[in-house]
Parts: C-alpha cells; sequence; structure tokens
C-alpha cells in the first residue's frame, strides 16, 4: 500500500458518506436514486459555475498579459472576483427583446445551449469513483448531448430576427458540423483499442505508467490528439476557428441580439463546452484521472486545465481563419487524414503492435 | 436502467435552473421598452425589409455531405467496440467501406462542392 498524505484527499468516500446520510434519513429504493441525482446535479452546477467563472478570469488575464497588459486588476487580488462582479451586471441587466423576433425559439435557445453543455457531465469521470453514472455508452452519449449546441446556436440566429445573427447561427451551424466529422473519427481510434464506449473503461485501459496513455502510443495516438484538439477548438467555436461570432464582421454572431441573463446563458454554456472538450481530450488521450501520489480528481483538474489553456493559447496566438479555408481545412485535410489513421490504428490493433 | 434516469434528472434541472435564474433576474431588473429600443439591431440604422433571408446554398451542401458522413459513424461505432473480437475480415470491410464513401467525397470535390464561393 502506498501510504501517502495525499490520499486521504481522495473525494469518494465524501460522496458514499453521503449517501448514507440520505439512507439513514429514511428515504429508499426510486426515492433514494432521484434525491443523489438531484443533488449531484446540484452540485455539478455549481461546481461548473465557479470552474467557468474561473476561466473567464483566467482567459481575461492570459489574454492581458499575451498583450503586455494586465488584464483585471482592480476587485481583489489581481482582479479575482471581477467575473462574478460581471456576473451580477448580467443579472441586473435590462433583458431587451426584440418585438420582430419568434418567441418560443427566441427563449428557448439559451435553454437549450445550458442544457446541452451541462447534461454531458453525467458522464464525465472526474476521479477515482467520481462519476455520476457510468452509462456503457458513455462517449457516444456526449456527443449525442453536445451535438444539441448546435441547434440552440441556430436556434438564437434564427429567433433573433436579425441578419447578422441568422448569418453567425448558419455559419456555427456549417461549422460545428463539418468539424464533428474528424472529430468522431479521432475519438473512435481510441474506441477501437478499448473495446468499449464507457468512460470508466476507457480510463482504466490506460492505467499503469504514463506510456499507456493513448498520447504516447506511436504513431497513431499523437495524431489522433492533435486532429481532436484542432476539431474540439472549432466545435468549441474558439479562434482560429471562430467565424460563427466573428466580432469584426458579424458584431457579435447568434447572440447580438441577446441581452442579460439569456447572454449569460450562452456565455456559460460556451465556457462549460471548453472545459468538456478538454475533459473528454484528458480522459481519452491523457489517461483521465490516472497519476501518481496526488490524489485522482487533482490529476484530472491539473490535465483538463492544462489542456484548457492550450485552448486559450491558441486563441490569443493565432489570426482567425477565413471562412472558405475553415471549410477546406475540414474536409479536404482533417477528414482524410483521421480516416487513413483510423484505418492505420485498427490495423495495428489488428496485428498487436502496440502495448 | 436507474443510470439512465440520471440523464432524465439532469435534463430536468438544467432547465430548472436556467429557468429559476431567468425568473430571479426578472424579478431585480429594470424593464423600460419603447418602440426604438425593440427593433433589432443593424448598425443602429432602421432595418431594411425582413431579417429572416436567403443564404447561400453552401450551407446546404455542406449539411447533406455530413449527413453522409455522421450516418457512417453511427455504423462506424458498433464496429469499433467490437472489433477487437472481429479479426481480419473485418478491418478488409470496413476499408471498402470508407473508400467508397471517400469515392464520394472524391466526386464532391472534383465537383467543385468543397470550394467555398
Amino acid at each position: 500500500m502506498n501510504v501517502t498524505p495525499f490520499v486521504l484527499l481522495e473525494l469518494q468516500p465524501v460522496f458514499i458518506w453521503l449517501y448514507q446520510l440520505l439512507e439513514k434519513i429514511g428515504l429508499s429504493g426510486s426515492w433514494l436514486t432521484v434525491a443523489s441525482y438531484t443533488g449531484l446535479s446540484l452540485f455539478l452546477f455549481g461546481l461548473l459555475s465557479v470552474v467557468a467563472l474561473f476561466l473567464v478570469w483566467w482567459e481575461r488575464k492570459i489574454s492581458g498579459h499575451i498583450q503586455q497588459r494586465y488584464g483585471p486588476m482592480r476587485n481583489g487580488w489581481h482582479g479575482w472576483y471581477q467575473t462574478i462582479m460581471d456576473g451580477m451586471k448580467l443579472l441586473l441587466k435590462e433583458d431587451i427583446k426584440v418585438v420582430t423576433r419568434d418567441k418560443p425559439v427566441f427563449f428557448w435557445a439559451p435553454i437549450i445551449a445550458f442544457v446541452a453543455a451541462f447534461v454531458a457531465y453525467v458522464v464525465i469521470p472526474f476521479g477515482k469513483g467520481l462519476i455520476v453514472a457510468d452509462l456503457n455508452i458513455g462517449i457516444l452519449y456526449i456527443l449525442a448531448v453536445t451535438t444539441f449546441t448546435v441547434i440552440s446556436l441556430f436556434m438564437a440566429g434564427w429567433g433573433s430576427h436579425n441578419k447578422y445573427a441568422l448569418l453567425g447561427g448558419m455559419r456555427s451551424a456549417a461549422q460545428v458540423v463539418s468539424y464533428e466529422v474528424p472529430m468522431v473519427v479521432s475519438i473512435l481510434t481510441v474506441i477501437v483499442f478499448t473495446g468499449s464506449l464507457s468512460m470508466v473503461d476507457i480510463v482504466n485501459s490506460q492505467s499503469g505508467i504514463f506510456f499507456n496513455w493513448f498520447i504516447f502510443r506511436l504513431p497513431f495516438g499523437p495524431i489522433a490528439f492533435l486532429t481532436y484538439i484542432t476539431a474540439a477548438t472549432a466545435e468549441a467555436n474558439r479562434t482560429p476557428f471562430d467565424i460563427p461570432e466573428a466580432e469584426q464582421e458579424l458584431v457579435a454572431g447568434y447572440n447580438v441580439e441577446y441581452s442579460g441573463m439569456k447572454f449569460a446563458m450562452f456565455f456559460l454554456a460556451e465556457f462549460i463546452n471548453m472545459f468538456t472538450v478538454a475533459a473528454i481530450a484528458t480522459t481519452l488521450f491523457l489517461g483521465g484521472w490516472h497519476g501518481a501520489i496526488l490524489p485522482s480528481w487533482l490529476w484530472f483538474l491539473i490535465k483538463t486545465l492544462s489542456i484548457v489553456l492550450l485552448l486559450m493559447l491558441f486563441r490569443w496566438t493565432y489570426p482567425r481563419l477565413r471562412v472558405d479555408q475553415l471549410m477546406e481545412f475540414a474536409w479536404k485535410f482533417l477528414v482524410p487524414l483521421t480516416f487513413a489513421n483510423l484505418i492505420l490504428a485498427s490495423w495495428m490493433k489488428y496485428a498487436r503492435w502496440y502495448w | 436502467m436507474s443510470e439512465y434516469l440520471s440523464v432524465l434528472i439532469f435534463i430536468f434541472a438544467g432547465i430548472g435552473i436556467v429557468l429559476l435564474t431567468f425568473w430571479l433576474s426578472y424579478l431585480i431588473r429594470p424593464s423600460h421598452p419603447y418602440p426604438e429600443k425593440d427593433i433589432n439591431y443593424e448598425c443602429a440604422e432602421l432595418p431594411i425589409g425582413t431579417s429572416w433571408i436567403r443564404f447561400n446554398n453552401h450551407f446546404y451542401i455542406f449539411a447533406l455531405i455530413f449527413v453522409i458522413f455522421d450516418v457512417e459513424a453511427v455504423f462506424l461505432f458498433p464496429w469499433a467496440v467490437a472489433f477487437g473480437q472481429l479479426g481480419l475480415y473485418a478491418l478488409v470491410e470496413v476499408v471498402v467501406f470508407i473508400l467508397i464513401l471517400f469515392f464520394g467525397l472524391f466526386y464532391a470535390w472534383k465537383k467543385g462542392v468543397l470550394k467555398w464561393v
């Protein structure tokens, strides 16, 4: 047994203790299941809000330092509660409703955007045993629900009754749909080796030393990782693939007409999506929660935040692609590359050229 | 099946949380609408015509190509899960399957479909 002080920091016993506490109160059977899942959903909402607030602050600091300025400095130490104040401001903002809007579509778009981003967290393994429900279709489920983001963006573009918003919505639909294909195929490259779609099984197949992580399985691993990260950047609508919300040409894209809390929901969903794609990259390619000495959830956080940092550095170092370059890069380069990589990986799996 | 109950609960909890924040904001925010404020934004000019304009045909063509490849992905998922037990025959079949699709992509490429105008 490796007895290190950090092992005591594992979070799984806390949740087991809480579950037993619910049992002691007298809940039983299906009510216990419902209560624990509801509690977990509220807990995850709180966690994701904190993560999103932190990511917004972090992004502003990184952009500031890359552009040789400080970023937010006034509210607290290095502006640490700047984003909380921004959230308060958005909560207090007047909700301007365009009279010509498509009412139900306009109203439901931010809700779908948030729910599509939030529901994916059912199967994200935050650490050893820290998963809401280990669905056996894990990664396929994530792909299925996060695709609803496209629908919400398009609904926002259509419902706003605004030319810029409509163009932004159309562009984001075309872009997300195009980069969906290389993303799915690079995920399939990993699935060929694990033989299971469950997130826990995928993480467990990378246990042991860190050379078991899929990113280190030469030669297909790094290729799949790079294509995944590229496609995921486009999926999360981030620069260099942020044509849908190109400020200079489309003012803000699909969310031009949104204000107040509705805008905040799109913003929150965008940052949650960014964390989701980083978490998937961690789970599939970087060995998930596996790591030495430190508790598992901390390893997960470190790896995920490193990927998020990578995405942020992409955003502030690369110029934006033109829309034709964007589409041609997806269909003429990424799609053939990922499929070739998939065939290579499955041949290696068949010939057992792997460890 | 109780695992899938979590998905349902998460969907309803997500919708509930968003509606709750909307309601909370409704309670405390100001509301002073007037006609000029509520017209849609077009660089501070009066909007010309409807905003549900015609858009580029290319979006539709890319959507069509995407549907083909997405259906392919649906076929590839069960193949990828079961590949460990299937052997060479399954590998050859998938290569043929992908090649047929790529023939279609290549055709679209040569026809100039993938070129954005």
